[in-house]
């Protein structure tokens, strides 16, 4: 083992810079009136998502993958408007990008629309990145100009084409999702954001995850759903929060037919959640962002390492 | 061969894509928060040296290579095949020119090289990083002059030509990085 390799991958710099983006955050927070909270990272049930992986440990449950279950339960008891730096982990993802464990920044609003949080969001990113003019896009209108593609209505054999024209494909049959995913990470993606904070708005119904539905101005059902993406990279996932309680019991059980159909293991329902939306959750929007991206960005980095003190790498 | 999944790619790793052995160069994650993850591979083909940039499935997976590294002693060239010896066992193996391809002109017999086995049968074979060779011709050598920075063509024992400054003389010994085909000093005799 070299003899240094005891040392944190970032500067002290770096995590220096990381600490003061803390603290502006907090201080942006404080001065609005939204609550601080800290809610467990072990729990007995945990996401149901079939593309996320959460980390099991023996005889406790599991680690959270976003702290999005107990925030929602606080928010049902009055909590009001709250944000949490929360320390998460997901399985299985590991790279320049990706650390197992890794910061979320995650905040709900009460009574704001999807529109209200997007303005905040930018104003945190601002936080950390200096003065960024702002754009939105929906995500129909990005495969329109980028692909000639309607991500809506067009035959999945078209998102196909489109993929084996810009990549070279190792894998075959793919559902629709899939598809649409991966030329959104490899084709849209990479060119969205280059000088501004680029948010994606009304994402495909089947791509919906917590967000509830609505019509948009051309009369297609969209999920009101918002991403955020500068100089390439995938900053912060926004909803206008799913408040239906049916609704939400029917999309855990298609996530949990979609994860038997792929041979994952069933998941255990989160049922004080289910609870706590049966008894009512306030209308809010809610959103996650990647705060060591954020760091990643702010201080001109191109890899997690560089902010993080000690990532998996380094273990 | 065991066969590897996405999230055992590295770079270094061997592995079968369409029939031909392939080393992986890069491979890099792709994950959207919500949705699909996948990995971006670069490879290159070990027989044909093609870079291929493939992208998969994460989970997905891939057949290992029956490739290995192996150090040999280089012995003799008979015109056609370049022979080599593994020093353990004294197995020899024997390799094409196409094979050797530009190592040959840095392969001096019983210097000790890289031979890369696929299937039990060299696949390439790579000269150490460093070698001492002689000048075997050059034009003759300026007195003092150590300051210009120029250079004249130098052909060393195996076949390679150097650039080398100009005092250095036909007939001394040099050591050259094979990697960039490049002078690095003169050695003392």
């Amino acid at each position: 083992m070299p003899a240094l390799a005891w040392q944190p991958s970032a500067s002290l710099a770096n995590l220096r810079h990381r600490a003061q983006i803390l603290a502006q955050i907090r201080a942006h927070f404080a001065s609005q009136g939204v609550l601080e909270v800290e809610t467990p990272q072990l729990c007995p049930a945990t996401v149901t998502d079939p593309h996320l992986s959460s980390i099991g440990v023996p005889g406790y449950g599991y680690l959270q993958t976003s702290p999005e279950y107990t925030m929602k339960r606080l928010l049902a008891a009055g909590s009001g408007s709250i944000y949490q730096i929360a320390r998460v982990f997901r399985a299985g993802e590991v790279g320049r990008r990706h650390n197992p464990e890794f910061t979320l920044l995650e905040w709900y609003r009460l009574g704001f629309t999807p529109d209200q949080l997007i303005d905040e969001v930018a104003a945190i990113a601002c936080i950390a990145l200096g003065e960024t003019a702002t754009v939105r896009h929906r995500y129909r209108d990005l495969f329109r100009a980028h692909l000639d593609l309607d991500p809506l209505c067009c035959p999945i054999d078209a998102l196909s084409a489109a993929a084996r024209r810009h990549l070279d494909l190792a894998f075959a049959d793919a559902d629709r999702d899939t598809w649409l995913e991966l030329l959104m990470s490899h084709v849209i993606e990479p060119k969205l954001g280059i000088d501004e904070l680029s948010f994606v708005v009304d994402y495909p119904p089947s791509q919906a995850a917590l967000a509830r539905l609505r019509m948009d101005a051309d009369g297609q059902k969209v999920a009101s759903r918002f991403e955020l993406y500068h100089r390439g990279v995938e900053l912060a996932n926004g909803y206008h929060e799913l408040l239906d309680v049916d609704e939400q019991r029917a999309r855990f059980a298609a996530d949990l037919r979609e994860r038997e159909r792929l041979g994952l293991p069933a998941i255990p329902l989160d049922r004080h959640f289910l609870a706590a939306l049966e008894f009512g959750l306030p209308d809010c929007s809610g959103v996650a962002l990647g705060l060591d991206r954020l760091v990643m960005l702010a201080v001109g980095a191109t890899s997690l390492p560089e902010v993080m003190a000690f990532p998996a790498s380094h273990l | 061969m065991a066969s590897y999944s996405t999230n055992e790619f590295k770079s270094g790793l061997k592995v079968m894509l369409d029939g031909d052995p392939c080393i992986i160069l890069e491979n890099e994650f792709v994950k959207p928060g919500k949705g699909q993850a996948f990995n971006r591979v670069k490879l290159r083909n070990l027989k044909t040296n093609r870079v291929w940039e493939k992208t998969y499935k994460s989970g997905d997976s891939l057949e290992g290579a029956d490739v290995f590294d192996r150090d040999m002693q280089y012995l003799y060239n008979d015109g056609e095949f370049f022979h080599f010896m593994e020093p353990e066992n004294f197995e020899q193996h024997q390799a094409s020119s196409s094979t050797v391809g530009d190592a040959a002109l840095w392969l001096r017999e019983q210097d000790t090289c890289t031979v890369t086995l696929y299937n039990g049968a060299p696949l390439a074979v790579t000269p150490p990083n460093f070698v001492e060779l002689e000048i075997i011709e050059t034009e003759p050598g300026v007195r003092g002059d150590t300051a210009t920075g120029g250079t004249k063509p130098a052909r060393l024992s195996t076949g390679a030509t150097v650039k080398v400054p100009l005092f250095v003389n036909q007939g001394e010994i040099v050591k050259c990085d094979t990697r960039s085909g490049e002078y690095v000093s003169r050695v003392k005799a």
